[in-house]
Formats: C-alpha cells, structure tokens, sequence
C-alpha cells in the first residue's frame, strides 16, 4: 500500500462541516507539492469529502450522536402544544411558499389568532445565526404562545441550517413550545428531532397548532344544549317530585283533621272524667275532715270540762262519806282508847308513880327505897314526894 | 419550564375545560338540584364568555425586524412583501 502525507491547513479545515475520525476513509483533492525539510511529498488538500456517503450526511450522524448523548431529543424534554393559542411565532423566509400556507391554513382555520413573523434567511451562511436569533426574539417578547420554525421543500444542503448547532440549542433553550416544520414529509432535520412537535410540513405545522374556529363554536353550542336538556330533565323530575309530595299532603291534611276531632273528643271525656275523680276526691275529703273534727281535742276538752262538775260532785259526796266513816272510827276508837287511858284510871283516884327524874314507873315498893323522891301523877295535877317507908312487897 | 401564556389564551383553554368538566358532571345526574342549578349557572357564564373570547379576538399578523441599529421594531405585515423592510 503507498502511503503519501496529506496536509489540510486549518483555515481549510474549520470549512469541514464533518469531523474528522481515524480510520475515516476520505475522497480528497488536491495539489501536490514537496516539503522541503524531509524531502517528501506530499498533498496539500483543498477538498475532502468522506467516503460513501456524504460529507453532509456524516456531519448530520455526528452532531445528531452527540446532541442526542446530552439528552436534547429526549422525550420527556417536550412541552406539551396549547390547544387555544392567542399569539403564534412564525419563523421562516418572507419569500416562498412557506409563509403563505402557514399564513392561509391559520387564517382558515382558527382567523382570530394574533401572528408574529420573525422573518429569516433559511438557507446559505448565517441563516443558522438567524434563526437562532429569531427565536431568541420571540421568546423575549412574552406573549407568544408557540413558535413555528421551517421552511418548504429542499435538498439536504439546502435544508443544512436546520441542522445547526446553533439552532438546535436554541430550540431547545426555548421555554415557547416549538414546532418544527422542515420541508416535506421525508425530509428529516435535527430541528425535528429537538422540536416540541414535528409537522411533516408547514401546512401540516399550521393544523397541528390551531383547532378549527367553526367546530369549537360548534362544541361550545352542543356543551349549552346538553347542559340545558340535563337542567330541564331535572326540574321536570323535580317537578314531578314536589307534585306527587303535594298530593300526599292533601291526604295528610285530611288525617290531621280526623285527627283534631279525635283529640277534641278525647279532650271532652277527659274533662268530664277528671271533674268526677274530682268530686270523688272532694268526698273523700270531707269525709276524713269530718272523723278528723270529731276527734278534735277541743270537743274531748269541753266534753271533759263538762263531766268534770258530775265527778267533783260525786267525788265530794263520796269524800263525805268516807270522811263521816273514818270520823266515826276515830270517834269509836277514841272511845276505846279513853277507856283504856290510864287517865280514866286516874278519874277513879289512882296515881302513876314515877322516879324523879328517870320517870320510870314504879310497880313493886321494892323498887324504891326510902327517902326517894318520886313523882305522883293524879288525874288532876302532880304531887312531890318522899318516900317514907317502904312496906311489904305482896300482891293485892 | 411553563412558557408565559397570554392571559386570555389561558383563561379560555381553562374555560373550555372547566365547561367540559360541568358538563360532564351535570349528565351523571347524582347532584341535588340546587347543586346542579348552581353549576349549570356556571357553565352557561362560561359557555357566553368563550363565545365572546371567539367572537372579539382580532386577526393580526405581524413582523418582528431588527434593524441596523439591532433594536427590534414590529410592523404590519402586507402579503405583497417580498423584502423585510421596516416603516419609517
């Protein structure tokens, strides 16, 4: 295999839009010339294109692995498409057909959304600059609702500034949801694949953003009319509720009034009822007062008072003769006693001796003696005596 | 991250869904009546509003320049123009 070194000075390089790998097998033009210090030769390049496929087409597979690797095209990145847009961002070229369908479906469509063009170049140097800025533009001022970016139809070279670094990361710095509207159906940009939404055309783009004026006036005519039969059905059943809740009160007014007889009645019998008891109790009563009079301590009182005069009188009489009893007693013992009174003794003319001053009795002579003072006690008056002598002591 | 809505847009993308809500509960038909009453009250607010949204919206396009100074100017778009060229 020859080998000969090829050079590609950097001013060159920077214009390749793919990398370049080892191993890269590359078609390469260019002049050929010597350099000096080793003596060799070598080519200096002014072209090189990679082998089989294009070099579009590999630069297209680079930059899309590594935006990828960093995660731009992930699903769960896309913010969801509002369905009622007030504001909607247009950004494509002017010129072309672009603007002209999407300007015509929205018009079509939905006539009442407000629409802001940020007009750009959309192919050739710097068109990727500027849709970058236009972006940017829209999204800082506030009041858009959804961004469309594209353009129409294309070849890969003429669609390449929708595969721009630049543009790619403003797409996805945007916090306006962005659809993608990149040339036809088959065409397939990175702009696509970073988008919020991706329409297969600017047409397409312009549908998918917008409903159909004339189809929500229609639903929001069906939601009254539904809402409305919902509130008639009702009320009528209600309707029909209350009518069937009158008729049982009709009904119940005609029980409340058998009722009240009722009660009338029962209200009567209780009267007459409770004026009976009444006058049975008060029977009752009278009765009872009249034992409890008859008990009263005042009748037993004036009753006793009464008897009272009758049993003194009694008690005096028989008190007298008691007394005329015991009288008599005391006279017929007095009687006795006198007879026995040693002073009857003394009527008949005898005298108590007594010792002076024992006051003993004297019985026997021999009790004394001689020259003993004694005292004679006769019915009538007492002697002082001496006793002269003393005779024989022998029974009479 | 939310983008910023216009008010409106907002407001009637709400309504409509609310409206659709209320509708929906109203044809269940297991509220009391004067619940119901109250919501349909509602719907039928809502129902005129977005009607009314639909009906006063403008339709205006219109294009976002920079100009040489690079300040951002607005004007009204002509479907005659075939180059970006700002009003005096």
């Amino acid at each position: 295999m020859s080998q000969i070194r090829a050079v590609l000075f950097r001013s060159s390089a920077n214009r390749l839009r793919f990398g370049l790998q080892e191993g890269l097998h590359v078609i390469v033009r260019g002049r050929l010339s010597v350099y000096e210090p080793r003596g060799e030769y070598q080519i200096v390049l002014d072209m090189i294109e990679p082998k089989g496929i294009g070099a579009l087409q590999l630069a297209f597979e680079q930059l899309k692995e590594r935006l990828a690797e960093e995660g731009l095209f992930d699903q769960d990145r896309k913010k969801a498409i509002p369905p009622f847009p007030r504001t909607i961002g247009v950004v494509t070229s002017l010129t072309g057909a672009a603007i002209l369908d999407i300007l015509a479906v929205l018009r079509r469509r939905w006539p009442i959304v407000h629409i802001v063009i940020a007009p750009v170049q959309v192919q050739g140097e710097g068109a990727g600059r500027q849709i970058a800025e236009a972006l940017t533009a829209l999204n800082g001022l506030g009041s858009v609702d959804i961004v469309i970016v594209g353009r129409g139809g294309g070849s890969l070279e003429d669609l390449w500034s929708f595969n721009e670094e630049i543009v790619i990361r403003a797409i996805a710095a945007s916090h306006i949801p962005v659809v993608s509207a990149v040339g036809h159906e088959i065409d397939v940009t990175l702009a696509d694949f970073v988008a919020d939404l991706r329409a297969p055309t600017p047409s397409a783009a312009a549908e998918a953003v917008v409903p159909v004026l004339a189809d929500i006036v229609e639903r929001l005519s069906e939601l009254r009319v539904r809402m409305e039969q919902v509130m008639l059905r009702h009320c009528a059943s209600e309707r029909r509720r209350v009518d069937a809740g009158l008729l049982g009160l009709k009904d119940v007014r005609f029980r409340l009034q058998e009722a009240a007889q009722q009660t009338d009645d029962l209200m009567d019998c209780l009267c007459k009822m409770t004026q009976r008891l009444l006058r049975v109790r008060r029977e009752q009563v009278y009765e009872v007062q009249r034992n409890l009079s008859s008990l009263n301590p005042i009748l037993v009182i004036k009753q006793g008072l009464v008897r009272i005069p009758h049993l003194s009188k009694r008690l005096e009489g028989r008190m007298c003769v008691t007394m005329e009893h015991h009288r008599h007693w005391v006279r017929a013992t007095l009687a006795q006693l006198n007879s026995l009174s040693p002073l009857a003794v003394l009527g008949r003319g005898y005298s108590i001796l007594q010792t002076v001053p024992a006051g003993q009795i004297v019985h026997r002579a021999s009790d004394v003696e001689t020259g003993q003072e004694l005292e004679a006690q006769l019915v009538r008056g007492r002697l002082s005596c001496v006793v002269t002598r003393v005779l024989d002591d022998s029974p009479v | 991250m939310v983008s910023r809505y216009d008010v409106a847009a907002v407001k009637f993308e709400t309504a409509m869904a609310r409206l659709e809500a209320i509708v929906g509960e109203l044809e269940k038909s297991d509220l009391p009546l004067d619940e119901s009453l109250k919501i349909f009250e509602e719907g039928i607010r809502l129902s005129k509003s977005c009607l009314k949204i639909l009906e006063e919206a403008e339709h205006k396009v219109e294009v976002l320049v920079q100009d040489k100074n690079g300040k951002k100017r607005i004007h009204a778009y002509s479907s005659d123009e075939e180059s970006d060229e700002p009003s005096a």
